[in-house]
Parts: structure tokens; sequence; C-alpha cells
């Protein structure tokens, strides 16, 4: 004969471990939901300021030696200089396309755009701002080695840089954060481009 | 700054001007200060003497240049073409300056000064690509300049730009005539920049047709190349005789 004080103990024992593992398996699957949800990559939202635009490119043409005009809509950051280096992105990723014009293997070609006021020659304000584009090691060394296919991109890229931002009037190109002297051992890095002698609509 | 000094035919007139305003300089050392005549402005040739043509295969030695296929570098077929137009060339009785005849690395600054010293009609670098089709012309980008006893070694090409224009027409139309696309640009580049001469880059790419492609490596579009070359030198040599 079992004495009671011992079967109420079981009983409660008992009780407290079916409590026990319910709260585990509950915890457990909390914690499972968020391993999922952390590891979901479908896209976000886009931030609340961010907004449609248009995006001119000025896209190069190998056969024709030439660079054209084309028009997108995107979302783009608000902040001006990841606004430019997410154009420029845009742009060289189209070149990795299989019917590109202008092949240029895929890559991440531009990893930093910033902008530099330049000072007016008379110290009075700003006469422009010059954009230092920072290329990729890996998209120059893959980039194709020519006269024409250098010089192309870099028409494209100063002219798209031009048709977005009006008061750009000078772009410096840097690999890796540092000067380099050509882009594939033709075009010239070293010197300053002057947005006014790219192609694509002219601003004042 | 590095400045070049090219070729100058002196006015006579400008000559004796000079002469006396030397004169006046020196007699103002020992005698009143006296205003010096302004000197007429020197009348200058940028035409040479002979007719000689400097060819400049573009890279050599450690600088490949573009890989054109598995085994060929754009130095090595950029040298075979300008060997190969110095024999065309040297045919029709054309004196013919390389500015390298063998693998080995020349810089830009020492390319130029053969080019300048060569008192060449005409300059033409030679380079070679994998991207496009036929002939890409380039002429410098740089704005026009007057013509002065000295010019800026950076610049120097700037007094040519017109010439060069023409030599570039010249060559566009041969091209055309031997059905082989061209296309036009203008561009900033070491050492064309610097040549004190009428001056070209061109920049030859396989020859793309609807299907297919013929490679640089083609012998016979390498004489096609050669032969269309070769008759707008000719044709510039009949237009230079015409100016002298």
């Amino acid at each position: 004969m079992i004495p009671r004080h011992q079967r109420i103990l079981f009983w409660v024992l008992l009780a407290a471990s079916v409590i026990m593992a319910l709260v585990l398996i509950g915890m457990r699957q909390r914690a499972h939901e968020r391993t999922l949800s952390a590891s979901d990559t479908m896209p976000m939202n886009p931030p609340g300021q961010a907004s449609a635009q248009d995006v001119t490119y000025v896209l190069a043409n190998d056969l024709k030696g030439s660079v054209t005009e084309e028009r997108l809509r995107l979302t783009l950051p608000a902040d001006p200089n990841a606004r430019a280096q997410v154009i420029l992105q845009h742009l060289i990723a189209q070149y990795g396309e299989p019917k590109s014009t202008h092949p240029i293997a895929p890559n991440n070609g531009v990893t930093e755009v910033f902008f530099m006021p330049l000072p007016d020659q008379t110290g009075a304000g700003s006469s422009g701002t010059m954009a230092v584009v920072n290329l990729s090691g890996s998209f120059v060394a893959a980039h194709p080695s020519g006269i024409e296919p250098e010089t192309l991109t870099l028409l494209s890229l100063i002219g798209t840089l031009h048709a977005n931002f009006p008061q750009i009037t000078q772009v410096r190109f840097l690999v890796d954060g540092q000067p380099r002297d050509t882009l594939a051992g033709h075009a010239d890095l070293t010197r300053v481009y002057l947005a006014s002698e790219s192609p694509g609509p002219k601003h004042p | 700054m590095h400045w070049t000094k090219i070729r100058t035919v002196w006015n006579p007139a400008f000559a004796a001007a000079l002469a006396a305003v030397m004169t006046a300089g020196s007699q103002a050392q020992t005698a009143a200060p006296s205003p010096a005549p302004n000197p007429p402005p020197p009348v200058r040739s940028s035409m040479p003497t002979r007719f000689a043509v400097v060819l400049d295969p573009a890279h050599g030695g450690s600088d490949e240049g573009a890989r054109l296929t598995s085994q060929v570098y754009e130095k090595d077929l950029v040298l075979t073409l300008a060997n190969r137009l110095r024999a065309e060339l040297t045919a029709h009785s054309i004196p013919v300056v390389l500015t390298r005849d063998s693998d080995t690395a020349v810089a830009p600054l020492n390319r130029a000064e053969v080019a300048d010293h060569a008192l060449a009609a005409a300059c033409i670098t030679l380079h070679a690509t994998t991207s496009g089709s036929g002939i890409h012309l380039f002429s410098s980008s740089l704005t026009s300049i007057p013509m002065s006893s000295f010019l800026p070694w950076d610049t120097a090409q700037g007094a040519y730009t017109t010439q060069s224009l023409r030599l570039s027409s010249e060559i566009d139309t041969a091209m055309a005539q031997a059905e082989i696309p061209v296309t036009l640009a203008r561009t900033a580049l070491e050492p064309l920049d610097s040549f004190t001469c009428p001056a070209v880059v061109v920049e030859v790419a396989p020859l793309l047709h609807s299907n297919s492609a013929t490679p640089l490596t083609d012998r016979d579009y390498q004489d096609k190349l050669v032969h269309a070359l070769a008759a707008a030198i000719e044709q510039w040599q009949q237009d230079w005789r015409k100016g002298q």
C-alpha cells in the first residue's frame, strides 16, 4: 500500500514534467522560427524615403564605337554617393548580360563613389563637384584590353554620372583605392576627366 | 615643364628682324635703353623637307598589351604588322622609321623623341584589340594650338590636329576601298599627344561578319590591312608633294 503523500508527490512531479516539456517544445519552436526569419532572402520593402526615379544610362557599343542613351526607372537610395554607386553598378551589370553591346565579365565593378565639391577659383564658392569613382581590382583585371573598349567604358561611366548628377564637372578614377596608370593597358586613369567632354545630355 | 623644339623654316624677314632685336638688345647693355621693335611672328612650315613615315608598334617587352589569342599578344602582332608595312613602304621608296623593331620595352617619352627627331610627314601608332570590328582610328583629342618654335611636350600634337584629322580621313578612305569597317574617334593617349607630326593611332580588331569572324592572326586579313595602310600613306605622300 503506497502512502497517500507519496501518491500526491508523484502526480505533482508528473504534472511538472509535462508542463516543462510543453514549455521546452514551445521555446524550441520559437527559436526555429527566428532562425528561419534570419535566413530569409526575400527582398525587403524599400526604405521609406526611397522612391523610383528615372535614370539615364549612357551605354557603349563596341561595333559602332559609340555610346547611346537609355532610360530606366529604378528605386534608389537617398544618399547621393550611394545613389551614384547603385547607378554605376547597374550600368556595369548590363555589360555582363549575354547580349551586351560592350561585353565585360559580370563583376562588382564600382565599389564606391564619393563627391567632392570643387572650390571656385575666386574662393567665393563651389565651381562644381568632382566624382571620385573607385573601381574594383577584379573588374579592371577582367576588362577587355584595347583603346576603344577602355575608352568607351570610361565615356559610359562619365556620361552616366553627368547625365544623372548635372553638378558633376570632373571625374577621377581609382582602383582599389589607389591611383593607377591605365584601365587595362591603354585608357589613362591618371588624368581628371571633364564631364563636359563626355557624351550624353548636356547640362549648363 | 618639358618642351620640345620642332623643326623650323625661318622666314628671312623674321630672321632679319630677330637679328635687329638681338643687336638692339646687345646695344642696350652699353647704351641708353631704347624700345625694341616688336618682332613679327615666326613663319614656320609644318611640312618637313623630305617625306618619311614613323611607325610606332605599341607595347613591347614586359608590356604585352592585350592577349589576342592564347598564344598571341598585342605587342607581337603590331610588331609583325609594322615590319610588313615597312617592307611595303620601303618597296615604294618611302623611308620608314620604327620606334622599336624587336620585342623591347620603349617608354612613351622615347617613342615621341624618335618620332620628333625623324621629321616625319606621318606618324602611325599601331595597336590591336579583340573588341569591335575592323579598324579603330584615333586622332588626338587636344584642341588645336598655333605652331610656334617651342611646343609644350604634353600637348605638342595640338599644333598638328588639323593635319592629323586629314591623315585619319585618308586612312578611312583607303579602308573603305578595302571594305574594312572603320570607327573614328579622338582620344588622349601617350605618346600620341607629344608627336610633332601628323599622327594617328590605328587599332586593328577582328573582322566580324554576320555569323563569323576573321581573326587578327589571319594572314589574308593582315595583308589587306597592310595594303590599305600603304595605299593611304602613298596617297598622303601625293597630297604632301602638292603642298610642298
